[in-house]
């Protein structure tokens, strides 16, 4: 069998962000097709944590997370309910003295931009989570940040597309992507004026000199346990471990769900393929999370699960025209973020394509860079 | 045995399990699903988590799985 | 909290196939562990009932327990492998448990399947009635529904029986036919053929019906009546209790955590109980459902086996006799396809998420469903309607990935 449809853009890879990009150009009005081996949100898209979080390590990452996160609030209006979108806020702990610094400097960061936070001391952080231990200096809330159950999410994304006539492959895998449309295993062809490639890790594979590196992460959720956070929380000696080096680490994250279920994060570990729990690990981040949280030790854990963190050399995710093939775009590499990220990416790649300048400077996340 | 099942206090045989004594107290669930359901055990073997209960303040008990002890106490949902 | 053992053998699951796995090694003096769920030994078949302790099972592990190279670990559940050891919770914490052979002895579960009305209060497996009733639940005078199929529904009435219930049906839903013509080639199986018959005549007084299921159970926050299909006619009966179980699903989660192969939902082994990874063995029904004969004899040949000790070829002869039994009894005990009907769009498929079957129903396999719907990702790890969803749709469940049972947040921190 040998495809001959010509579609205006076909999208590879229906993880969030395929599946955003997906929505967006469907919206627009171009004729869209979705192909994905193992069906929506099945990648790491399944193993995040549905964060939506505004975050300043650098300025360019601050204007794609705070833009993607008023779009997620747009989409928020018209998510079915059970994609369980909550406005939760997020509280960046401060251990001590020189993490509350942080917080500070963070919280004018965010002032100066114009995103709501708010300082809070022990005392207050103990009221907004009584679970953390006693000690902890302070913290930092900023009240926008919410989560998200990202694969239903993504689900909802696809099927917003297919209401806008646009179609999907699963079952399929994408073995290349050239500057007039892609190429099944089987060698059957699907011609498209563009091409989206939004497949994360396996992006390395279908675009050439796509340098892409797994981040493996493991995560903890527990049985429900109302009102046992409220907040997502994150420890602040995050920003100092996180992005530092190459070697593992490991810090307090947790999260609450809307089913009441408590997610427990995060550890980060270079170049390991294997997906197996690794105890070593694990036992360090439950550890790190016992410290700030010693309740969540008693917790019943349901599931542990990992996913790969899809990494680019300089945490910037590529967003935008391959230098070599003009009708090819990246949407790929966006590390921790891509939950978040999404949103801003999706519209970034649907404003290249119809020819319109992108609501904000997209230049820091031009894949050209790495070419 | 003497226990506490929702603040009541009963005399059940030793040997019993958790199970058996909130059933012979007449509770009306042990659990309430997702959606609210009342729920009772259904396995009776430690395997479908449908009998789970609050014992001694810990959440999540398999209470099929667990005999009674002097003084327990438990809370059903 | 966290303790670490080592031993030459160890054994999960403390029924009838682990004890006698457990017997040849420790009789010759290897270091023996034998970890098992439940706080008394037994398994489910053997489960001890309350307050009685000259039980089997009870006096297996009280003369393995007079040697010093035995070692036994009841109430621990085994959530996950880390190399070649075992992640054990135990009432006292979390355990390592490192071995050198072990031998996989998990038993089965009971199959249970959804129809409208199942997640009632008082609608239980047929099993898992019997079960709570030894752990001391009090039926006498209570009107009880008996339902669904296989060998074990005889058992259970006549148990409950004895325990002064007022059983008012039992409902097979195979063939009568199918049953009696097995039960006729049975004649080289005397002792089976006297149990038949045993139960039979106990029950003689208990309406007992075939072709016949549960379609519903009726009841607001309570089970008051139950709707079957007896032949071609449908019956509403008003009962306090109903137990429905659906055969066995052998309990495979461990196995496949340590990679050993799989097939039609049983463990692959050879005719020692090898399985296909190194220095792992299986034994009884997580090898395919064959009942308890066979679970003493594959437990005593994989203890040997696990030793390197001789094989008793009379043993592996036998056993492969009553595999071929077992294999004609499963058949003839196969499900109806009226059963994969009886869920409506709003029937609750996975009890621990809520997942209805017109929501998983829209999905082309477990894992998508699970994304989306949440089914199989609660506290039964998908045992319940995993299985169902395999009967109902044909899906694969998803592998098994630890925790294969929950467990606190701190068993998984190990140690310092």
């Amino acid at each position: 069998m040998s495809q001959s449809r010509t579609y205006d853009c076909v999208v590879v890879g229906a993880g969030i962000v395929g599946a955003a990009c997906a929505m967006h150009l469907a919206r627009d009005g171009f004729s869209v097709t979705i192909v994905d081996e193992r069906g929506v949100a099945t990648g790491t898209t399944a193993a995040g944590m549905g964060h939506i979080v505004v975050m300043d390590d650098s300025d360019a990452q601050f204007a794609l997370t705070e833009y993607s996160q008023r779009l997620w609030d747009e989409f928020a209006l018209t998510l079915p309910a059970d994609c369980d979108h909550e406005n939760c806020g997020t509280i960046w702990v401060a251990a001590d003295g020189e993490e509350l610094a942080e917080a500070r400097r963070k919280h004018d960061f965010y002032k100066t931009r114009g995103v709501r936070s708010e300082m809070l001391d022990e005392k207050t952080l103990r009221e907004a989570e009584p679970n953390l231990r006693e000690g902890l200096a302070g913290g930092l809330l900023v009240p926008g940040d919410s989560v998200v159950y990202q694969p239903r999410a993504a689900a909802e994304f696809v099927d917003d597309a297919i209401r806008n006539g646009a179609e999907t492959i699963f079952g399929r895998r994408v073995v290349m992507v050239t500057n007039g449309g892609i190429e099944f295993e089987n060698g059957d062809r699907i011609n498209a004026g563009n091409v989206v490639v939004a497949a994360g890790i396996g992006s390395c594979d279908l675009v050439a000199g796509v340098r892409i590196r797994r981040k493996k992460g493991h995560l903890v959720i527990t049985e429900r346990y109302p009102d046992f956070v409220s907040h997502q929380i994150v420890e602040l000696g995050y920003l100092k471990s996180a992005h530092s080096s190459a070697l593992d680490s490991v810090a307090f994250n947790v999260q609450p769900r809307a089913t009441e279920q408590v997610l427990i994060g995060s550890s980060r570990q270079y170049d390991i393929d294997d997906p197996a729990v690794d105890y070593e690990i694990l036992g360090r981040m439950t550890r790190r999370a016992f410290e700030y949280m010693p309740a969540l030790a008693n917790l019943a854990a349901v599931r542990v699960w990992t996913g790969f963190r899809p990494a680019t050399d300089d945490n910037l995710p590529l967003i935008g025209r391959h230098p070599e093939m003009p009708n090819v775009f990246l949407a790929a590499g966006h590390e921790g973020l891509g939950i978040t990220t999404s949103a801003g990416t999706a519209a970034i790649i649907a404003d290249l394509i119809a020819g319109h300048e992108p609501a904000i400077d997209a230049s820091p996340y031009d894949p050209a860079r790495i070419f | 045995m003497k226990l506490l099942i929702d603040n009541e206090e009963f005399n059940v045989p030793a040997g019993t399990t958790v199970a058996a004594a909130v059933m012979l107290v007449d509770r009306p669930s042990f659990r309430r699903s997702v959606s609210g359901e009342p729920r009772f055990p259904l396995c009776g073997m430690g395997i479908c988590f449908e009998c789970r209960v609050t014992i001694d303040r810990v959440a999540h008990q398999r209470s099929c799985q667990i005999e009674v002890r002097e003084g327990m106490v438990i809370e059903t949902e | 909290m966290s303790e670490s053992i080592k031993a030459e053998v160890v054994i999960v699951g403390a029924g009838p196939a682990g004890l006698c796995a457990a017997t040849g090694p420790v009789v010759a003096s290897r270091s023996v562990v034998l970890i098992d769920d439940n706080p008394r030994p037994g398994g489910q078949i053997w489960r001890a009932e309350k307050g009685r302790t000259e039980d089997l099972a009870g006096r297996m592990i009280h003369k393995l327990s007079e040697h010093e190279n035995f070692r036994r670990m009841p109430g621990t559940h085994v959530f996950g492998i880390d190399g070649n050891s075992l992640l054990c919770e135990s009432p006292g914490g979390d355990v390592r448990v490192e071995f050198e052979k072990l031998i996989i002895a998990t038993g089965a579960r009971e199959l249970l399947l959804p129809f409208p009305g199942w997640t009632l209060p008082n609608v239980f497996g047929a099993g898992g009635l019997q079960a709570l009733v030894k752990g001391g639940l009090d039926v006498s005078g209570k009107r009880i529904v008996i339902a669904g199929t296989g060998p074990l529904l005889l058992a259970v009435a006549y148990y409950l029986r004895s325990k002064g219930a007022n059983v008012v049906l039992i409902a097979e839903q195979a063939p009568r036919s199918r049953i009696l013509r097995f039960g006729l080639g049975l004649w080289r199986s005397p002792l089976k053929l006297v149990e038949a018959v045993w139960y039979s005549a106990k029950l003689l007084t208990t309406r007992s019906v075939y072709d016949s299921y549960v379609v519903r159970a009726e009841g607001d926050e309570r089970l008051r009546s139950v709707t079957v299909r007896i032949g071609a006619k449908t019956e509403t009966i008003e009962c306090d209790m109903l137990g429905v179980g659906f055969h066995l699903v052998p309990n495979t989660e461990l196995a496949e955590l340590l990679g050993c192969e799989i097939r039609n939902g049983a463990v692959v082994v050879d005719e020692f109980q090898r399985t296909t990874v190194e220095n792992v063995w299986c034994a009884g029904e997580p090898t395919g459902i064959s009942g308890l004969e066979s679970s003493l004899l594959e437990g005593t040949i994989a203890g040997s086996s696990a030793m390197g000790a001789p094989d008793s070829g009379r043993f592996l002869r036998r056993n492969r006799r009553i595999r071929r039994i077992a294999d004609r009894m499963n058949r003839c005990y196969e499900l109806r396809e009226e059963l994969r009907r009886l869920a409506d769009n709003a029937t609750i498929v996975c009890r621990c998420e809520d997942a209805t079957f017109g929501e998983m129903s829209k999905f082309d396999g477990f894992r998508a469903a699970k994304l989306q719907t949440r089914c199989g990702m609660g506290a039964c790890r998908g045992r319940i309607c995993g299985s169902a969803s395999r009967f109902l749709f044909g899906w694969e469940a998803d592998s098994a990935r630890p925790p294969i049972f929950p467990v606190r947040v701190s068993s998984l921190a190990g140690e310092d």
